[in-house]
């Protein structure tokens, strides 16, 4: 049956309330802050133990320290690295010096910045002080499954493999899903996978089995900089909000949210994360829509076409009845 | 079929549930409904601690049906808050993998495939081979003096071990009078030890994690906090949210530089020449904290009028002997004063000090002619005086031009910002800043701390590296105080504890120094040559008593000088790398591998596996095939042909180990925190713990030797070996090595604290460092009171040598008055109407001892020293901004070029490090230099490193797939501007050559590696990582093939940070070819026996 999305858009209701989960508890999720990731990996490694998810073969990518690529079956947490050799007034991830006098900040943020030796930068047979300077970033960020509001996954599947669960996340019943695949082109973010020596879509589960027993998912546990940060969306999404503008008052103005607003295009992400550049720099689609957006509009029409068909025939037929 | 009720389908669910649309509650399946997570289920949490860096981040291990089923980080811990980086995520699979080693494996010698060996039958084989070899191999005389050993066996590794068992490996080798007994600490931090050692008085980090977060200023330098210890890196994180800066400075931009505010890059090798320039600044500006500095230092001390410094001889201090590249230290110390340094070579001072103490001429004619320099050499000088223990003469207004502070202020005033842009190339602004941050970020208000690791230890002056940082953070007041010192950061989980209890040749439990051969030595005579008059030195007798009590008991009486002749003496460095060279020339018979893998993480590689070839025997125990167990069979000296398994007589046992899981021990982490963990399940197949290997070795060889009435048989038979043994595979009981390292009273009762430990015998401590660890009879270890049940020291986690001081040298967070230097900074003070020092940590002071005390005339030990000195360990109570004794190449550090460097010298005429040990050999050879000829064959610098990934020579993560994917292949890291310059290819392939091997690697072209302007020309920097070897899931060449055996004359640590090489596109040659293009690249550079080997 298609979804009603109005249901949840409208009145911004819990989506585990809307899934007919009788006083769930609160909706949780990941705050992943990127702007204090080192880029460690820990929450692949923690996420592939604890999920038993296979090893994913050996590939070197070439692509920084990245040799996982990109969220697949085999891979539900993956590090995305990116060099940028740009300007800036300072290296970024700073967080709100409350305590640095305002002179030293000052004095930081108009440092001359370091040359690395970048092309077109600051050629090495020049004085690197006489070049203007060139900062360098290495951005890191931790990518999941975003257990959106409005999943597309979920409303494609024809099994009710993909559910939601009472605490609004989305996850792949691995005892039901016959490897159809509808949800793996369905979802806005390429997270879904087929794995293929098994048949059956794998992702992230948020840990569903932890947090029945009331424990963090493993990578936000494991995570050694609290880059993953894993608590109710409610009040996550009032840290994330905090965070962003300690860092615009730190002068670090790149810094932005992505997937934390609930009127975005589906309707708010469960894992939402600080970027510190375009989403499309880490890989990420800039302007996510739940790609059944559309699906109660067209079944409206569907069956408004229907119904004058069948009005249609049914005037066509009739005089020929009286006949 | 039974069918199931209409209530359990999802279709008659969704129809009449409220989850209309079918995609929530109405679908959910049986099996999502039952899931529940196996913590939850487990039968029990056993509290361990993560077996890979020196963190030391505490883990709960969750066991069902007595198998481990998930490794977690323990959120209780005050270090790691329950946090755990990739490879402590992966250690389940570490520990529980199927495919992890399991039964011995034998190769017979000349065989070309391995067998299968019953346990006991290796054990009862190995017992036999030790005996056989050592017998056949036995000096009772070395040139004329007793040295009572064999050079016959050696033993390498103890860091990724625990503390009991390199207790036993210590203990056992020292009775068989085996003198090599090495492991990863002179690999990698041995640096440290000279460093901190001699300019504070212990040779340990001296702060710890949490109080990174008190830092104003954190200077992270030869090291890769974020990526060699994340978890550790979250305290960095911390520091900066309070509005600390942080500052990287590196050859390379890494994960750490990516978090730091300030990115520094230098080339590799000059952080001497670096750290020398803001001593300058801070001298020539006057930014010392010269209230600190007067107190607390030797800042006011004279210095002998025979001194001449670098400035004077062109890069050379007075005393250097050209033809045994050695330094005489007697013009270096104080005015009328002879000290011994609280570390380093404090023995080589026997005779003079002997001679001197027995009011005696100096009769030293013809004592033992000590090879090699470094671990000792004929020692003639003396002070000329009997009393070596007298006032040194002070100008507290530093004026004096002989005062410590005059000579400083000479020796670095021509490492100037100008000078720091040629050495290093570092932009001057960017200098400028570093310098403003750390003054503005030091006071009394306001502290800076120094981060480092093996980016500092490993070179030929690595000593000199630290001791400069500890000259730095002494003249700006920060050792001592919260959010200051020197974070050392180690990265094996133990590699602390294999130093504190030695598996080191020149070290006893507790940096008691291993005694040298010498013509007449007795117990008195090696006190009277080793301990400080002053300090807690002094009381060296006691703890060398209580150890020789702890391993020969009754037998150790005052009649037989507690059995002081058992030890085994040492002629010269038995170090790791010399081991080497005696195993090429075929002394060297038996090789014990006890977790460490030479043939990768070793400089010169290909040289261990050479050695190894010309052993009769070799024991490796460890978790998987690492290559230093099967290079006779692929290694790659036999795809080159030049080993031929079959003519290869070595015979090789290989013993799995148990991993932490499956032992009870204590760790000891970077910041002297002894962490036991529990067993959680007994190893299954052959697996064993070095406790048990060691513990079983020793039981059958004493069974063997019984009866026997050969004199070098007593120290075995009479070792103290009865250790209660528990469980199906009877494993000592690591508590009761635990209580016998920290040592009982005449009564048996465990000691409480150091202090009490006698010289008559009456109490026995096998490192008196540790005493009070098993206070009260209770495992101080094992504490775990959660970090959020105490204030932010946790002093009741765990326990920390010495004493369970947290922050050391903490009476100098007070003013020499006793009062805290500021609020902001307060940490330990001195409460007058209690008569005793308090605060948030132990006091590192005598609890009563008040600021004011002025010892009385001719008083000694800690009696002698001042209510301000802070450093108690020293054996005038000062920081040492001037080392009179202890370093070998110098009493302040002097930058000189690496070993293998293409860049000369712009500061001396003298190039390298003029007493740096060299070890010519044919497979051992040097590169020009600077502007030699040849040199710029090698053109390029070569840094080595870790990546957080993988851990040191790869056995404990090239073996785990879930750490080998993250990092599937050995690469080189290289600049967009060196890959034009040679044709290298992103993701294609590069060898790089140097004149001991080629090595192939996949090419990362990045811009993090910035390519750096030096004395007017651009010098390219290459980074290797240096995890990889051909054996694993993950594969690939040894950085170490490439690296040559030149050493750190104190510690005789390796050169592996900064080399000169060659890099060009493609895949290095096969077979053959591979030698024939190393020979090539030597006649191409013109290098010969004597390249490199001049002063």
């Amino acid at each position: 049956m298609a979804p009603d999305l109005r249901e949840t858009t409208a009145e911004r209701r819990d989506p585990a309330t809307v899934g007919g989960y009788a006083e769930p508890p609160e909706r949780v999720g990941f705050f992943t802050d990127t702007s204090v990731c080192i880029g460690c990996k820990a929450c692949e490694v923690a996420c592939k133990e604890w999920n038993a998810v296979p090893e994913d073969g050996l590939t070197f990518t070439g692509m920084s320290y990245d040799n996982t690529a990109q969220l697949d079956a085999n891979t539900w947490r993956h590090v995305a690295f990116v060099e940028q050799p740009r300007r800036l007034g300072r290296q970024e991830a700073q967080l709100a010096p409350t305590e640095v006098p305002v002179e030293l900040r000052r004095s930081a943020g108009g440092r001359t910045a370091v040359s690395l030796g970048m092309p077109g930068s600051a050629p090495p047979d020049g004085h690197v002080d006489t070049v203007p300077g060139m900062d360098f970033r290495w951005l890191m960020s931790s990518d999941v499954c975003k257990h959106c509001t409005h999943a597309a996954c979920l409303d494609v599947c024809p099994t009710g493999s993909l559910f939601r669960t009472e605490f609004g996340t989305v996850v792949v019943q691995e005892d039901i899903c016959n490897g159809c695949g509808y949800c793996v082109p369905a979802c806005p973010f390429g997270v879904i996978d087929k794995r293929e020596d098994d048949g059956r879509v794998w992702k992230c589960t948020l840990c569903y089995d932890r947090l029945s027993v009331g424990q963090e998912p493993a990578c936000a546990k494991s995570c050694p900089t609290d880059s993953i940060q894993f608590g109710e969306l409610s009040e996550l999404r009032a840290r994330a909000a905090a965070r962003v503008s300690d860092l615009h008052d730190a002068g670090v103005e790149s810094a932005r949210l992505y997937g934390a607003d609930p009127h975005d295009g589906v309707g708010g992400a469960g894992a939402f994360f600080l970027l510190l550049d375009e989403p499309e720099v880490y890989g990420l689609p800039p302007d996510p829509v739940v790609t059944t957006r559309d699906l109660p509009a067209m079944w409206r029409r569907a069956g408004l076409v229907a119904a004058g068909l069948l009005a249609a025939l049914v005037a066509v037929s009739l005089p020929g009845a009286r006949r | 079929m039974r069918g199931l009720p209409i209530g359990s389908w999802p279709v008659w669910r969704q129809l009449t549930g409220p989850d209309r649309t079918g995609r929530a509650a109405a679908v959910k399946s049986r099996h999502s409904a039952d899931l529940r997570a196996r913590t939850a289920d487990a039968d029990r949490v056993v509290k361990s601690v993560c077996p890979y860096c020196a963190v030391g981040c505490a883990q709960n291990v969750y066991v069902r049906d007595e198998q481990v089923v998930q490794i977690e980080g323990d959120p209780d811990s005050p270090v790691s808050r329950g946090r755990l980086c990739p490879k402590g995520a992966a250690s389940l699979q570490l520990t529980t993998d199927p495919r992890r080693l399991a039964k011995v494996r034998y190769r017979a010698p000349y065989a070309t495939e391995w067998q299968d060996l019953d346990l006991d039958t290796a054990m009862e084989m190995i017992a036999e081979r030790v005996i056989r070899t050592r017998r056949d191999t036995w000096q009772e005389e070395h040139e004329g003096t007793r040295v009572a050993r064999t050079m016959g066996i050696a033993s390498l590794g103890g860091a990724t071990l625990d503390n009991e068992e390199n207790y036993l490996i210590k203990k056992l080798f020292t009775a068989l009078g085996v003198v090599q007994v090495e492991n990863q600490a002179r690999v990698c931090h041995s640096s440290t030890v000279i460093g901190l050692g001699t300019s504070f008085g212990r040779g340990g980090a001296t702060t710890f994690m949490q109080d990174l977060q008190h830092a104003d200023c954190i200077v992270i330098e030869g090291s890769n906090f974020a990526e060699a210890h994340p978890v550790g890196f979250q305290w960095v994180l911390a520091a900066k949210a309070r509005g600390a800066t942080v500052i990287h400075v590196d050859p390379r931009f890494t994960r750490t530089s990516a978090l730091a505010d300030l990115y520094v890059p230098i080339r590799a090798g000059t952080d001497v020449a670096f750290l020398g320039g803001i001593i300058n600044h801070v001298l020539t500006e006057g930014k010392d904290f010269r209230e600190y500095v007067l107190a607390y230092t030797n800042a006011s001390t004279i210095v002998d009028e025979r001194f001449r410094d670098t400035e004077d001889l062109d890069g050379l201090f007075s005393g250097f002997d050209p033809e045994s590249h050695t330094y005489r230290e007697e013009s270096w110390q104080y005015e009328g004063v002879h000290l011994v340094s609280a570390t380093g070579e404090r023995d080589r001072q026997f005779e003079a000090r002997v001679a001197a103490g027995h009011g005696l001429q100096d009769d030293a004619e013809g004592a033992a002619e000590r090879n090699g320099h470094g671990a000792g050499r004929e020692e003639k000088f003396g002070s000329g005086s009997a009393a070596l223990d007298g006032q040194p003469r002070r100008d507290l207004t530093l004026s004096d031009p002989r005062c410590v502070y005059q000579i400083l202020k000479r020796h670095f005033a021509r490492y100037t910002p100008e000078m720091v842009e040629r050495v290093c190339g570092i932009p001057p602004e960017v200098f400028a800043q570093v310098c403003r941050q750390l003054v503005d970020n030091s006071g009394p208000e306001r502290t800076s701390e120094f981060v480092y690791a093996v980016g500092w230890t490993q070179h030929t002056d690595g000593s000199q590296f630290i001791r400069s940082a500890s000259i730095l953070q002494l003249l700006l007041g920060n050792i001592g105080r919260p959010g200051g010192g020197i974070q050392a950061l180690r990265g094996h989980a133990s590699i602390q504890g294999s130093t504190d209890i030695p598996t080191l040749f020149n070290l006893l439990p507790g940096y008691i120094p291993m005694p040298h051969a010498h013509k007449t030595q007795n117990l008195d005579d090696f006190i009277l040559a080793d301990a400080a008059r002053k300090g807690f030195w002094a009381n060296m007798r006691s703890y060398t008593v209580s150890l020789l009590k702890a391993w020969w008991g009754a037998t150790a009486t005052p009649e037989n000088d507690f059995c002081f002749g058992y030890l085994p003496r040492l002629t010269g460095s038995h170090s790791h790398y010399d081991t080497v060279i005696e195993q090429m020339n075929g002394a060297c018979k038996g090789y014990f591998l006890l977790g460490e893998n030479p043939a990768v993480g070793s400089s010169n590689a290909r040289m261990q596996r050479l050695g190894m070839a010309k052993l009769d025997w070799l024991v490796v125990r460890d978790l998987a095939m690492i290559e230093s167990a099967t290079w006779w069979k692929d290694g790659p000296e036999i795809a080159s042909g030049e080993l031929v398994t079959e003519r290869i007589g070595t015979e090789v046992f290989v013993l799995p180990a148990a991993a932490h899981t499956e032992k009870d021990g204590s760790f000891t982490n970077t910041n002297r925190l002894l962490q036991w963990h529990h067993q959680a399940v007994e190893p299954a197949d052959d697996r064993r713990s070095e406790l048990w290997f060691m513990y079983h070795l020793g039981r059958i060889i004493r069974q063997k030797l019984a009866g026997s009435t050969d004199p070098k048989d007593r120290p075995i038979l009479d070792l103290t070996w009865d250790y209660p043994t528990i469980g199906r595979t009877a494993e000592p009981d690591a508590e009761a090595v635990l209580a016998e390292i920290n040592g009982w009273d005449a009564d048996g009762r465990p000691l409480s604290t150091y202090t009490e430990l006698a010289d008559d015998g009456s109490t026995v401590c096998g490192c008196w460092i540790y005493c009070g660890v098993y206070q009260d009879g209770v495992n101080q270890a094992a504490r775990r009171k959660p970090a959020e049940e105490q204030h932010w020291v946790s002093p009741e986690w765990a326990w920390a040598w010495p004493a369970n001081r947290r922050l050391l040298y903490n009476r100098a967070s007070a003013r020499p008055d006793g009062q805290p230097w500021s609020e902001r900074k307060k940490y330990v003070w001195w409460d007058a109407d209690a008569g005793r020092w308090t605060g948030y940590d132990v006091p590192d002071f005598e609890p009563t001892k008040p600021p004011d005390y002025q010892p009385p005339e001719g008083a000694r030990g800690v009696a002698a020293l001042r209510g301000t000195d802070a450093f108690i360990m020293q054996a005038d109570g000062l920081g040492w901004l001037y080392a009179p004794a202890g370093v070998l190449d110098g009493p302040m550090p002097t930058h000189y070029e690496p070993q293998d460097s293409p860049v000369d010298n712009p500061l001396y005429g003298q190039q390298r490090n003029p007493s740096r040990l060299l070890r010519p050999h044919e497979q051992n050879r040097y590169h020009p230099n600077g502007s030699q000829r040849g040199a710029q064959t090698f053109p390029y610098v070569v840094t080595t490193y870790r990546l957080t990934e993988h851990f040191t020579a790869g056995g404990m993560s090239r073996f785990t797939p879930y750490l080998a994917e993250l990092q599937p292949e050995f690469f080189c890291e290289v600049s967009p501007e060196l890959a034009a310059e040679r044709g290298l290819v992103h993701c294609g392939w590069a060898t790089i050559v140097t004149a001991r091997n080629a090595i192939e690697a996949r090419v990362l072209v990045t811009e993090r590696i910035a390519p750096l302007r030096v004395d007017g020309r651009v010098v390219h920097q290459i980074g290797l990582p240096f995890h990889w070897g051909p054996n694993g899931y993950s594969r690939g060449d040894a950085a170490n093939e490439l690296t040559s055996i030149s050493l750190d004359p104190n510690s005789h640590i390796q050169e592996s940070k900064a080399f000169s090489a060659d890099i060009r596109p493609g895949r290095r040659p096969r077979g053959p070819e591979r030698v024939a293009l190393v020979r090539e690249y030597q006649r191409k550079a013109g290098i010969t026996t004597a390249t490199g080997t001049e002063v």
